[in-house]
């Protein structure tokens, strides 16, 4: 008689109608290259394609959605908060399905066609994340993207993939690890694991031996997120995942990982550990000094372009947190609109990396830069928007979103912060400048390959379309910013 | 028709801004269509015309008023940035000088060969960068558009400079990006009192002025040297200067031409607009710290620009010595030396620029910087190098030319307030004269070399370039009340905000100026 006793929660599907979407034509696509006798890489990029938009669609329509603000038993909030990160990550996805599908022309042997589910399956557990409401759905949203990611990672059976494949599981796995004790640990402070309920649960607990342990739920859950925003001191599989990886799945991975897990953790942290605010803090002060400043610092030393894009993804995960300070909806707003900007800068500077590698020849030096200039204009000059939108120097989106943390931290009262960051931006400044100069300033090798009249390709085409749109949002930041302000109210 | 008319006529400063900008648009359009000579043209074009808009900000001027006029005020964002531009008697003088310099270094850039379009994009959006620098009333936009002069210089130094190019221009990037990391914490932090102060963040300067009154001198204190430091890197003030040589020495001739010109006055101007205007207190407190800053400066400067075999290098801490003059007006906080501060600017701007004109020049022609190898130039190219005297007469402020009123402004201000530093910038002024007429007998007499023998004398291009900048050096020097009339006010205003309890001594600043040249 316990069914009974029970209550069975209501079942209103339409808040997970975008994640429902990507898995189930993440299903087609794997029926389709299991039974094909040999599938057709366009016709995965359409399944694929329909897949984005249909999610995308489902995503617009929660929008305007009416119904309760938690569904499924309170384990998936329908907000807006939620839609913003969905779009951002579904457009995330829509450019690594185009630029794997032109990676896989230019370069044959290559190609294999799991990757369009792989990508569909962690496209959906990213979505899921943003609008988790439930520690476990968390843990479950991030495994399915996790996992997902790690089989991309070596999808291309070269050895240094498998190698960056091989330590990304690992490092995960114990990632994960953490991020479940931390789990329990919430369940035994406040006999919950829904995020709205620990709120309210930990509010009354201060002094108590459930304050205690809430304490140490605290520590382990932000650990766990800190390896998957790659905060130091956790990045250390940064630099190899992003180096080994193909680089549309570098793309997708730099963008979408941390839109996701950004965006679970300041749900977590701001409803969730919302009682814990002052314990919280200078956790996450210190996370983001020493992240902007070990990214920074050691980025300096790479001489490899990806390596050096994956130090600086670093230390933008520590402009973020700096953002993230301020447990406001000022520093959700900072933050989110970093979040847009990062994500759109990084799949442009990856972009123009797949473009100059071309195919499988490791072409990622500083070196393989020299003349871009001259040899290939466009792809040059949307590669220095992109740096300078990473230094964060203006007209581009770069700097408004780096003065949006800064504001929301200094507001907080946290310029000691702002000041390492500041400074450590003037030290980043110079490794994106050694890319700009190679462009610019050095001649082109003998026997490089100029580009030629012809149309552009699918990568320029998104590369440029990012590029323009940085530029635009830069001088006009209240493009998005409007939108993002009705979102970054995160209700409990 | 009429309608359109009032549209330019009430955003004359937003057209003078970004009128470079969209000929940047024009031009990366165009794309590879264009020639390269169409491109030089064009540009010119297009500096010329903003030119001409900004005469116009001139005539619409009114001059004897203090304040700020033809106010623009467009969006603003919740973050706190707004739009908001305006010009007074200060900013007015550098707006003319930088699109009365541009045209001048574009043309002074028509033997640039490589990556023609790229150079002139990349001038056309220093040009809106800087103007907006000039213009902006927005703590923020100003910081915007102080941090976008970098991308375009560095550039131009590292693109088309001489040897160690990347060198310098990535040292000029990082020194100025370092300084003004500490002025855009300054201003978040002066934003973010605001919200308790007026109800909202804000950027706003009039604003930021009433909040910044409000703070404790402690806060005040800090806050100034955060900004201090971003524009003492820009001025350069000694010990910061070190980028400048480097930056000067590598940079083309245009970029030389712009960095002295409109460049270094960013930071004299910021000291003026942000520093004595957001922290009176706080620049009474650190005035005697960056006096002697300014000073030392001066001096050493000067005797570093004895010392240099390299003509350019020569000039660029000339140019060290003469933005000490100018901060120093602007910090002993009295009439003249205000008014001879910011009229020491625009003359910096118009003589340096020449002077790196005439030696970029004679570079072309004997492809030597070095002092030591020149001689005697003056027998193969009279006239040049007696357009060089004309200029080197100026810079060292010869009574009747351009420099000298607004140097003895300065010395006339600083005796006032102290003996001392008085004493110190009047040895500086000897020096000056030492170190560059010096400098001309070892380029232009002395027996002349065999390969300089058959140099030609300037060209009819070149003509185009000297002729309105020598002019205007000498009209400038005859009625300098031309600009005194309308700085004087702006001056004073400052002044009044700086030092509000005491009687600004005005012994009659134009009339002074008047009197070192003759009335109009």
């Amino acid at each position: 008689m316990i069914a009974q006793q029970l209550a069975t929660p209501k079942l209103v599907f339409q808040p997970v109608l975008p994640e429902l979407t990507l898995v189930a034509f993440g299903i087609v696509g794997m029926l389709y290259e299991a039974f094909a006798r040999r599938s057709d890489r366009r016709l995965h990029l359409l399944i694929a394609v329909v897949g984005l938009a249909g999610a995308a669609s489902a995503s617009f329509a929660l929008w305007h959605w009416s119904g309760d603000a938690y569904v499924l038993g309170d384990t998936v909030a329908a907000d807006r908060f939620s839609v913003i990160a969905r779009i951002v990550l579904l457009a995330a996805a829509l450019i690594a399905a185009l630029y794997s599908t032109w990676s896989a022309k230019e370069e044959p042997a290559t190609y294999r066609g799991e990757l369009y589910p792989l990508l569909l399956f962690a496209t959906a557990g990213m979505t899921l994340i943003t609008a988790a409401n439930d520690l476990i759905v968390i843990f479950l949203a991030l495994e399915t993207f996790s996992l997902s990611l790690y089989v991309l990672t070596g999808i291309t059976g070269r050895r240094r993939a498998n190698e960056a494949a091989v330590k990304y599981f690992l490092l995960g796995a114990f990632s994960s690890a953490f991020f479940l004790y931390g789990v329990a640990m919430a369940y035994g402070a406040t006999a919950s694991t829904k995020v709205t309920a620990i709120a309210t649960a930990l509010s009354g607990t201060t002094g108590t031996g459930s304050h205690a342990l809430a304490l140490l739920a605290m520590g382990f859950l932000v650990v766990g997120f800190a390896f998957k925003v790659s905060a130091v001191p956790f990045h250390m599989w940064t630099p190899d995942v992003y180096q080994g990886a193909p680089t549309p799945v570098t793309a997708f991975m730099s963008a979408a990982t941390k839109v996701a897990a950004f965006f679970a953790l300041m749900r977590v942290v701001t409803v969730a550990l919302q009682p814990l605010q002052l314990d919280l803090t200078p956790i996450v002060w210190a996370l983001a000094a020493v992240s902007v400043v070990g990214g920074s610092i050691l980025a300096i030393a790479q001489k490899d372009v990806k390596r050096m894009l994956a130090y600086s993804s670093i230390a933008h995960a520590g402009f973020i947190l700096t953002g993230l300070t301020n447990l406001t909806s000022t520093g959700i707003r900072a933050a989110m609109f970093y979040l847009v900007v990062y994500a759109a800068t990084t799949l442009g500077a990856f972009g123009v990396v797949l473009l100059v590698e071309r195919g499988a020849k490791e072409r990622t030096g500083l070196a393989d830069y020299a003349g871009l200039a001259k040899t290939h204009p466009a792809q040059a000059a949307a590669m220095t928007v992109f740096l300078l939108s990473l230094a964060g120097i203006p007209p581009t989106a770069g700097f408004i979103a780096k003065v949006g943390v800064f504001e929301a931290a200094i507001a907080a009262g946290h310029w000691g912060l702002v000041l390492v960051g500041v400074l450590s931006s003037v030290a980043a400044a110079f490794f994106y400048l050694r890319v700009i100069v190679q462009i610019y300033m050095q001649p082109a090798p003998a026997g490089a390959p100029v580009r030629g009249e012809g149309p552009a390709n699918v990568p320029e085409i998104v590369v440029g379309v990012l590029a323009l749109g940085l530029v635009v949002l830069g001088m006009f930041p209240g493009v998005i910013a409007g939108i993002l302000d009705k979102a970054s109210t995160l209700t409990w | 028709m009429s309608g359109l008319l009032t549209l330019v006529r009430d955003h004359l400063l937003t057209l003078t801004t970004f009128l470079p900008l969209a000929g940047v648009v024009a031009l990366v359009v165009a794309g590879r269509r264009l020639e390269d000579g169409a491109v030089r043209v064009f540009a010119l074009a297009v500096a010329l015309v903003t030119f001409a808009v900004s005469l116009l900000v001139l005539g619409h001027f009114s001059s004897g008023t203090p304040g700020f006029q033809m106010i623009e005020e467009g969006w603003g964002s919740t973050a706190g940035l707004s739009y908001f531009l305006g010009v007074d008697g200060i900013s007015l003088w550098l707006v003319l000088l930088t699109t009365f310099l541009f045209p001048v270094a574009i043309l002074a850039s028509w033997a640039i060969r490589t990556d023609v379009r790229r150079y002139f994009v990349a001038v056309l959006v220093l040009e809106t960068a800087v103007l907006g620098s000039f213009l902006a009333l927005d703590v923020l936009l100003f910081f915007l558009f102080f941090e976008a002069i970098l991308v375009p210089m560095y550039l131009l130094i590292g693109g088309w400079g001489g040897e160690r190019r990347v060198y310098a221009a990535v040292k000029f990037f990082l020194f100025t990006m370092a300084g003004s990391a500490f002025l855009l914490v300054g201003a978040l932090v002066l934003a973010s009192k605001a919200g308790s102060v007026v109800g909202h963040p804000t950027f706003d300067l009039r604003e930021l002025t009433t909040v910044a009154a409000t703070l404790p001198a402690g806060t005040g204190r800090w806050l100034f040297l955060a900004f201090f430091v971003a524009f003492a890197v820009k001025v350069p003030l000694f010990p910061l200067h070190t980028w400048l040589p480097d930056a000067h020495t590598e940079a083309p001739t245009a970029g030389s031409v712009l960095l002295a010109g409109v460049l270094l006055k960013v930071g004299t101007y910021g000291l003026i607009r942000f520093n004595l205007a957001l922290f009176p207190e706080a620049s009474r407190h650190f005035a005697g710290f960056v006096s002697v800053l300014a000073v030392i400066g001066i001096v050493y400067g000067a005797v570093c620009a004895l010392m240099q075999t390299d003509v350019k290098r020569l000039v660029a801490y000339s140019s060290v010595s003469h933005l000490g003059f100018v901060v120093l007006g602007t910090f002993v906080f009295t009439q003249q030396g205000m008014t001879g501060g910011v009229l020491q600017m625009v003359n910096h701007g118009l003589a340096t620029g020449a002077l790196f004109l005439l030696v970029g020049m004679v570079y072309e022609r004997t492809h030597t910087r070095q002092l030591d190898a020149m001689g005697g130039l003056a027998t193969p190219m009279p006239w040049l190098l007696g357009a060089f005297l004309f200029v080197v007469l100026a810079s060292i402020g010869l009574p009747g030319l351009n420099g000298f009123v607004g140097e003895f402004l300065v010395v006339v201000g600083t005796f006032a307030v102290s003996t001392w530093f008085g004493s110190v910038a009047v040895l500086a002024v000897v020096l000056g004269a030492i170190y560059l007429l010096w400098s001309y007998q070892r380029v232009a007499h002395g027996p002349v070399r065999e390969e300089h023998r058959n140099l030609p004398d300037v060209t009819a291009r070149e003509v185009a370039i000297l002729a309105p900048v020598l002019a205007l050096l000498l009209v400038l020097g005859i009625f300098p009340s031309l600009l005194t009339r309308t700085i004087d006010p702006a001056a004073k205003a400052v002044i009044a905000h700086v030092q509000p309890a005491q009687p600004t001594t005005d012994v009659g600043a134009t009339q002074l100026a008047s009197g070192g040249g003759g009335s109009p």
